[in-house]
């Protein structure tokens, strides 16, 4: 079973305080801490556990500048067999289609029986490449996916839905699964196990390799743009409780007795 | 004239708020553009839901087949592009949920129609709309806009849009006859599993106190959960917590977990994505204990405490301890 596995290196925002650029478009990356986009770490691990079940390969792809080769080697410590990065100038400001239409053309010369995608990636939260991908390949699909049984050319998946509530589909192979995270427990990479894999190849093509002018990827091939990001206000509506932690503590017992939280 | 289309969703027999919303948000845009609200519904034995539908919408677009009993997204996008070729709305309204994030990406892309998508803000601009979605799990707002003339299509952020009740329109009905087949369908629907039900049932307590991923490790819950006890009431999460095993499925509070209405919720450690906040937004009051002052939980809160959780919690449970003592 041959399997590629999209992926994403995203910056680290929960816990960071998130500073817009002078562009007016981005936030300021500099101070921040990057790493493997959540869901696909998941996505990574699936099919490193398929392979180990079922033999073949897995190879990872990544749109993204030289950093991206970081979270690219974490999948190959992780067990991944070859890695490749789709990167060129033009293909900054790519929207989620545009984004999908690049890894659809380095997909086509490869071989594969099914295609992993996160659910959604944690900076731009489209929820969309996955899904877009299946259709330009001309492949069935599933999305939110959170398990996974291959039977010969079909796969059996659970979709997770709201409330809990699953709903299961066959889907023929080859397909696009975009993962949700609990699927399965990410492992855990050494620094070691990135050591092992610092010098293997990361082959990287760019827009002619792939037979893409620059007019259709990046900002001038999208239909979406992105006019200008701004921080939403936060806590309008809350009281904010100040002081010592003492006091804080204090106004929260007072509080919690007087909404019925203290019986 | 031209026409504003909400897919409507439904699930075993009964339509999703997503859909009211939608209908709400489009009614206030044809109002403002000048145009016409249609509402499709696919399905099989779906009139009761049609009944409820007419009065939403100028126009009902009823495809009734037994291939649609259930939602698969092949024949939602063969049904839909249909439609869509046929009558060329000028925009297409998607709900941004485990479905709609199933066949929209795939049918604006089959379609070559602009999709944007997880909106929560979309506002008429000349021949287009300008569009508010988020970034960064909702730390960053971000103003979009469509490159290309319309058609357009837009998936919906569930709760972002009230659903109002305004004067019924006509509702005509527009039976649509479907040319799907149910030979050579790549994606076959098998059937639904229920969510496993757990021994603490979250959606019934009056006091639940809520752990995110700032928990950091398992090993630190008990310290919360003696909080939990303190104030007689349960314990609850968000998803990284139930990911990462800590925790049971059952204890997971919003869209793919639990909705709650307690009459106090306290988030500790929750940065307050939208599919945790959906979960929650109901609670009598919220209190937000996070370290980072720009976390979106504030936004639900009705009081936020800027604090390591770890140096904070403890002092409460100390002062809940030392003033219950002293009270009895
Ligand atoms: C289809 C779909 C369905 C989903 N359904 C759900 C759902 O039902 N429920 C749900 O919760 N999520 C759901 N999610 C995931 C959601 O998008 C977020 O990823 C998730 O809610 C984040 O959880 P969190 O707030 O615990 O973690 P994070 O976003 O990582 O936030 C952790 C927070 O802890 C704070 N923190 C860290 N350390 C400390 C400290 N020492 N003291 C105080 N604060 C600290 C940080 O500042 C940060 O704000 C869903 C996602 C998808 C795509
Ligand atoms: N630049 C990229 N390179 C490789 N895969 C990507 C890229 N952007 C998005 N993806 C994949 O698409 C998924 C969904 O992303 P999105 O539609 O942007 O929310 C991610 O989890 C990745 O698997």
């Amino acid at each position: 079973m041959n399997i590629i596995v999209c992926i994403k290196r995203v910056p680290e925002t929960a816990d960071a305080d998130v500073i817009i650029d002078k562009s007016g478009k981005d936030i300021e990356k500099g101070g921040l801490a990057f790493d493997l986009n959540e869901w696909d770490s998941y996505a990574i691990e699936e099919a490193i556990l398929l392979k180990e079940k079922l033999g073949g390969t897995v190879t990872v792809l990544s749109m993204g500048g030289e950093e991206s080769n970081e979270s690219l080697r974490k999948c190959l410590a992780m067990g991944a067999d070859e890695a490749i990065r789709l990167t060129d100038p033009a293909f900054e400001g790519s929207d989620g289609y545009v984004t999908a239409r690049i890894l659809s053309e380095v997909i086509r010369k490869l071989p594969y029986d099914l295609i992993l995608t996160g659910t959604q990636a944690e900076d731009d939260g489209y929820g969309q490449v996955g899904v877009a991908l299946a259709e330009i390949l001309g492949i069935p699909h599933a999305s939110v996916v959170n398990r996974i049984e291959v039977q010969d050319n079909k796969v059996k998946v659970h979709r997770e839905l709201e409330g809990g509530l699953e709903e299961v589909f066959e889907i023929d192979l080859p397909a696009v699964l975009t993962i949700q995270t609990g699927i399965n427990e990410p492992r855990y990479v050494s620094i070691m196990g990135i050591r092992k894999v610092a010098k293997k190849e990361i082959k990287a093509y760019g827009a002619s390799d792939l037979n893409l002018s620059p007019q259709e990827v990046g900002v001038s091939g999208s239909d979406i743009r992105l006019e200008k990001i701004f921080l939403p206000p936060v806590g309008e509506g809350a009281e904010m409780l100040e002081g010592k932690p003492e006091e804080i503590a204090t106004k929260v017992f007072e509080i919690l007795k007087d909404k019925g939280g203290l019986v | 004239m031209k026409e504003i289309m909400v897919v409507a969703e439904h699930r075993r027999g009964e339509l999703r708020d997503v859909t009211w919303e939608m209908l709400s948000k489009g009614r206030d845009l044809v109002e403002r553009i000048g145009a016409e609200l249609s509402v499709a519904i696919l399905g099989k034995g779906v009139s009761p839901m049609v009944d409820l539908l007419k009065p939403k919408a100028h126009r009902v677009l009823l495809v009734e087949d037994d291939l649609l009993e259930n939602y698969n997204s092949e024949t939602y996008e063969k049904v839909l592009t249909q439609i869509i070729t046929d009558r060329k709305p000028y925009l297409t309204l998607i709900g941004h949920t485990a479905t709609g994030m199933d066949f929209a990406p795939a049918l604006a892309a089959h379609l070559k129609i602009p999709l944007a998508t997880d909106c929560i803000g979309i506002e008429p601009e000349g021949e287009s709309f300008l569009l508010t979605r988020q970034l960064y799990g909702g730390k960053v707002n971000a103003q979009v806009s469509f490159q290309k003339k319309g058609p357009f299509m837009i998936t919906v952020r569930s709760g972002a849009f009230p659903a109002i009740e305004k004067d019924p329109l006509p509702g005509e009905i527009l039976p649509i006859l479907s040319s799907i087949s149910g030979e050579g369908l790549a994606k076959r629907f098998l059937q639904y599993v229920e969510a496993a039900v757990g021994e603490v049932d979250i959606t019934q307590a009056d006091i639940l106190v809520s752990i995110g991923r700032g928990i950091k490790d398992a090993e630190n819950i008990p310290m919360v959960k003696e909080l939990a006890d303190l104030l007689g009431g349960a314990l609850s999460c968000s998803r990284p917590v139930v990911d990462k095993k800590w925790l049971p499925k059952d204890r997971q509070v919003g869209t793919s977990g639990k909705t709650v209405k307690p009459k106090v919720y306290i988030a500790i450690g929750i940065s307050g994505a939208f599919q945790h906040v959906a979960g929650m937004k109901g609670a009598g009051t919220v209190i937000a204990i996070n370290k980072d002052p720009k976390a979106p939980i504030f936004s639900v809160a009705k009081y936020g405490i800027v604090a390591d959780l770890f140096k904070i919690v403890p002092l409460i449970k100390d002062k809940i301890k030392e003033l219950k003592k002293t009270k009895s």
